[in-house]
Formats: structure tokens, C-alpha cells, sequence
């Protein structure tokens, strides 16, 4: 309770919680919000490239479909891609930083050596190089961004289990004979996680910017799918003229990642105040 | 400090020796057939398998792994799918573009990003304060790919003030070669007109590029200031009556840019990896449009040169952060 009327007060972290949570609102109701639901897939060459309007706010794309529409549904390709890519990562790496951390000599080596080697290399680059090697789609660009990003956390879980690993209670837990998978995943998984969520919500954002990135060069979603990265690649044909087409998508991908880091930041002073930005 | 040096780089290599390994397995281990993708959409039976000999991709996986180390310590990646010509030789003609406008944008982030986290600080809570913060957050939530969009429909389509794209105009040919950053190359033998015409160029992909960095540098820059501003030293100083201009630009911000140093060996992989889409869209003939091209084509040999290269030269950035941290810090230096 306290920790939450200490976040309400960063007026900052608020603004990140509310966009995220009508981020998340919009993209559960997308078919019924969006003025146009069947313009995913559907195309109306008759009013193709008009202007933003009443009737159509974000103007219409090169086939006549709605783009307000296009950016609600879209929405829901972007928040389900980081989840499910953040959520994998966090499935591969916390377990592993782990092991890395509390286990010695062999295991803890080769599992820090090897996320070492993933990370030698900024993400996108390996990310683009595994999506290419795999073959374009959606579904093989959010494999490679997750075999790519759990490295992130590998690296936070491995330094804060090593904090931990000497602290009392685990040396207390030894004494009475606990398991090491007890002690890992009941006592010190908790006693980590402050950081694990400020580094998921970021990651939330930063996998949307990714996986956008992904998407404008070809390499994950598919069109007629409406994704925002996509759409910002059609849209380049038709500039200057269309300027909306290309515009609005952005601006959806923009708003959402800027909560998710307004949030993130504002989680970080609250729950884990060694990380506190000085203000 | 040269033994410091020596560590760092035996350190370094069995993880580029992983990279090796891991860009290998990629490759062969993935369920596209590299034959097939070689040989091309209409090909036959027969002629995967020919390829698939010429290659030796019929030979046991560790065996071809050793003929590709062999390659790999010889210089040698393949000839590439897209030019018909050696991959390094391709790179080698590339990398001085890319690195003119890493080290561009670099210049870009610093000279503008320490300057504003120091005054962030400085107004600490103030109105330019939460601008800054604003800006900061905003900054790298900026898809690079959308941003180069909107500035390229704003200065170069609608204002008609910049190019839209290349490295220099069409008429225009490049500089005698001394290093190949033509910036650089045209200002030394004096070619003024080739100087701005290749500024002009470099102004909008150099700008996109900065941006997340921009941020980054700020945002360190801002915090290590905050907290230095805080020590007794300064305090002291304030009370003697040093000017706070020099205070701050000389003794406060030579203590708080540590952390600031150790980002900019980070983001140069960031920079590396914004390069890629950078490039594209503004037909920068760099390695990032490059590497583009090789993933459109399915040019597996380039891809996996490029990757290793960045491998390389993230690492030796980051070493070299590590001895610049030595300099700026002497306490750092002794222990080295």
C-alpha cells in the first residue's frame, strides 16, 4: 500500500501506467473499438489514399483500407508478440541465471559463457540474422527475438542470485538441509524479482521496437496482417503525397513503448530503490 | 595498463571463438537447406546435390566446421551471393561509410547530450529539467526506422533543404581516399565543395542515428552530475567562492562522466544495430545496407561476416572504453 501511494506520486510513472493499461484495454476490445474491424484484411481500391477525415481520422492506406482501424487492430499484434517474447525469455533466462548463479565450477561457466557469446552481439543484428536463416514470419521473428533476448535476464538473475547466494537466510536454508531447487526458486527467485520486473516492463517496450523493426524489414509479419512496423514499410511507395499512411503507425508504436519506459522507470524508484535515479 | 590490455583481449576471444560457433550452427542447423537456397527457387534435384558437393555440405557437420575455421583464420568468408565478389573485399570497401556516420552520430550524442544532462542537473526540478526527462524517455521509445521516415518527408521532400538520400550527389565524385570517411578525406586535400555537399548528405541519416544515443548520454550524463554535485568537495568549492560555470564544467563533470564512458562503449553495438535500418532507408553504402541486402537475398556467407565483424569490433570498443576509463580516472588506471 505503501509502495503504491509512493508510485502514485511519480506523476511520470502514472502517465506509463495509464497508457499501458488503455493500450491493453484497446487491444483486448480491437474488433469492436476499431470503426472498420473487417479493414484488416479487407481492401476498398475505390477510396484508396484519401486524407485524413471525419469519417476516416487517419486518412486510408494504398488499398482503401482505414488506417485508424488498422492502428487499433494493430495493437493487439504488438502487445501479444512482447508478451509472448518477453514471457519466453524470462522462462529460458531466469532459470538459468539460476543455476549460473547458485550452482559453481562447469554449469555455472558454460551457462555464463554462453549467454556471453549471445550478448557479443547487439540483439537486432542476431535477432535479423537467426529471423532471415529461419525464413520470414511473424511466428519465426518472435522465436528469434526471444532465443536473442533472454540473455538480459540470464545476466540480472545470475548477479542477483550471487548477491543473495552468501547472504544468512541462505546459508540458514543450507544448514536445515533445503534442496537447492527450494532454496533457488522459493527464497531467492522472490528475493530477485524487484529487478526481473523493471527489466520485463522495459522489455515489453523494447521488443515492440524491435519487433516493429522486424516487421518494416520484412521479416515478420506478413502482409495484409496489420502490424505498425509493416505498415510504415508500405507506406514509403506512397510519400510524400500519403503522409498520414506513414505517420500514424509510428506514432501508435511511439506512444505505447514510451509508456512501458515511463512505467518501468517509475517500478524501478518504487520497488527496488538501490536502482533509484537520483532526482 | 598493458597487461590489463593483454587480459582483456584473451578474455574476448573465446567468446568470439562462441560466436563462431553459434553463427555455424545457425547456418547449418536451421531447417533451410543453404544448397537449396544457393541454387535458386527453379532448381533441380540434381543441381542441389552438385552444389551440395561443391560446398561440402555432404561432409559430416564437424569436419565442415574445421574448413570453416580454416577459412575464417585465413580472412577468407566466402564469395558473396549478391555481388559475386569476396565477402571481405564487399565489407572492406564498406565499413569507412558506416563508420563516418557511427562516429557522426557518436560526436552528435556527445557534444549535445553532456552539455544537456549537465543542465538538467544544474536546473535540477526545474522546467528544463522535466523538458529534458521528457525528451530523454521519449528518445528512445522513437522507432529509428520511423523517425528517418519523418524527417525525410520534413527536410528533404516538403522543405526540399536536405537530400533524401546517398553519400554524395550524383555529380559529384568522391574524394582522393586517404581514409575513406569523406568528411574527413575532402577536408585534408582541401575539396571545400565536396565537403558540403557530403555534410548536407550526412545531416539527416547522422541525426536519426543519434537520437536513442543522444538520449542515453544525457540521462548519464544528468545522473552523475546530480550525485557528484552532492559531494563535500563541491560543496567547499561553492564556499570558497569558485564560479559555478567553472565549477561545474571543469572539476563536477570530469567526476560524473564514468558511468556516461562505460554507456558509450554500449551504445556503440546500439549504433552498429541502428546502422542496419539507418542506412536502408537513407541508401547509405555502408555495411548496414549491406547487411540488409544480404538478408533480402539470402546471402548467408555476408550475413554471417557481418556478424562476426560486429562481434569484433563491439569487443574492441568496449576494451577501449576500458582504457579510457583508466585515463579519466587515474584511481581506475592503478588498478589495472
Amino acid at each position: 500500500m505503501l509502495l503504491f501511494r509512493r508510485f502514485l506520486r511519480d506523476i511520470s510513472a502514472v502517465i506509463g501506467l495509464v497508457i499501458v493499461l488503455a493500450t491493453i484495454v484497446v487491444a483486448i476490445f480491437a474488433p469492436w473499438l476499431a470503426p472498420k474491424p473487417l479493414d484488416a484484411h479487407e481492401s476498398h481500391p475505390v477510396e484508396r489514399l484519401q486524407g485524413p477525415s471525419r469519417e476516416a481520422p487517419f486518412g486510408t492506406d494504398n488499398l482503401g483500407r482505414d488506417v485508424f482501424s488498422r492502428v487499433i487492430l494493430g495493437s493487439r499484434a504488438a502487445l501479444s508478440v512482447a508478451l509472448l517474447v518477453v514471457s519466453g525469455s524470462l522462462l529460458i533466462g531466469v532459470p538459468l541465471g539460476l543455476l549460473g548463479g547458485y550452482g559453481s565450477g562447469w554449469t555455472s561457466e558454460t551457462i555464463m559463457r554462453v549467454t556471453d557469446v549471445f550478448l557479443a552481439v547487439p540483439q537486432l543484428i542476431l535477432a535479423l540474422a537467426m529471423a532471415q536463416l529461419l525464413g520470414p514470419s511473424l511466428k519465426n521473428a518472435m522465436l528469434a527475438l526471444t532465443l536473442t533476448y533472454w540473455p538480459f535476464f540470464t545476466r540480472i538473475v545470475y548477479a542477483e542470485t550471487r548477491r543473495l547466494k552468501t547472504s544468512v537466510f541462505v546459508e540458514a536454508l543450507q544448514g536445515l538441509n533445503a534442496s537447492s531447487f527450494r532454496i533457488m526458486f522459493a527464497h531467492i527467485l522472490p528475493n530477485a524479482a524487484p529487478p526481473i520486473i523493471v527489466r520485463a516492463t522495459i522489455g515489453m517496450g523494447f521488443t515492440i521496437l524491435t519487433a516493429a523493426v522486424l516487421g518494416f524489414l520484412g521479416m515478420g509479419a506478413t502482409p495484409p496482417d496489420p502490424e505498425w512496423g509493416l505498415a510504415v514499410a508500405e507506406s514509403r511507395q506512397y510519400l510524400p503525397e500519403a503522409w498520414w499512411f506513414a505517420t500514424f503507425p509510428g506514432l501508435a508504436i511511439f506512444l505505447v513503448v514510451f509508456g512501458f519506459n515511463l512505467l518501468g522507470d517509475g517500478l524501478r524508484d518504487v520497488i527496488d530503490p538501490r536502482l533509484r535515479r537520483s532526482r | 595498463m598493458l597487461r590489463f590490455l593483454v587480459r582483456r583481449v584473451l578474455l574476448v576471444l573465446p567468446v568470439l571463438f562462441g560466436l563462431l560457433v553459434l553463427t555455424f550452427i545457425l547456418v547449418r542447423i536451421v531447417p533451410n537447406d543453404p544448397s537449396a537456397a544457393l541454387a535458386g527457387q527453379n532448381a533441380t534435384p540434381q543441381q542441389i546435390t552438385e552444389i551440395r558437393a561443391k560446398y561440402g555440405f555432404d561432409r559430416p557437420l564437424i569436419i565442415q566446421f574445421f574448413v570453416y575455421l580454416k577459412q575464417v583464420a585465413q580472412g577468407d568468408f566466402g564469395t558473396s551471393i549478391q555481388s559475386g565478389r569476396p565477402v571481405v573485399t564487399d565489407i572492406g570497401q564498406r565499413l569507412p561509410a558506416t563508420l563516418e556516420l557511427t562516429f557522426a552520430a557518436l560526436g552528435l550524442g556527445v557534444f549535445l547530450g553532456v552539455p544537456l544532462g549537465t543542465l538538467a542537473a544544474v536546473r535540477h526540478n526545474r522546467m528544463l529539467d522535466h523538458v529534458v526527462r521528457f525528451f530523454t524517455v521519449g528518445g528512445i521509445a522513437i522507432a529509428s526506422f520511423w523517425l528517418a521516415i519523418m524527417l525525410q518527408l520534413l527536410f528533404a521532400m516538403q522543405l526540399d533543404v536536405l537530400p533524401l538520400r546517398g553519400r554524395l550527389s550524383a555529380i559529384m565524385d568522391a574524394p582522393p581516399t586517404i581514409t575513406g570517411l569523406y568528411l574527413f578525406d575532402s577536408l585534408v586535400t582541401g575539396r571545400f565543395d565536396i565537403f558540403w555537399n557530403a555534410l548536407h548528405h550526412i545531416t539527416l541519416p547522422a541525426i536519426t542515428l543519434s537520437f536513442g544515443s543522444l538520449a542515453t548520454i544525457t540521462r548519464f550524463t544528468r545522473s552523475g552530475v546530480l550525485e557528484t554535485l552532492q559531494k563535500e568537495y563541491v560543496q567547499y568549492e561553492t564556499a570558497v567562492g569558485y564560479p559555478r560555470w567553472l565549477l561545474v564544467s571543469v572539476y563536477v563533470l570530469r567526476n560524473s562522466v564514468v558511468a556516461t564512458v562505460t554507456q558509450i562503449g554500449l551504445l556503440f553495438g546500439a549504433l552498429l544495430a541502428g546502422s542496419i535500418v539507418v542506412e536502408a532507408i537513407y541508401d547509405w553504402p555502408g555495411i548496414g545496407s549491406y547487411a540488409v541486402l544480404a538478408i533480402f537475398t539470402s546471402d548467408y556467407k555476408a550475413i554471417l561476416a557481418m556478424t562476426l565483424l560486429v562481434g569484433v569490433i563491439y569487443a574492441a570498443v568496449n576494451i577501449l572504453v576500458d582504457v579510457i576509463h583508466g585515463v579519466i580516472d587515474p584511481r581506475v588506471a592503478e588498478q589495472m
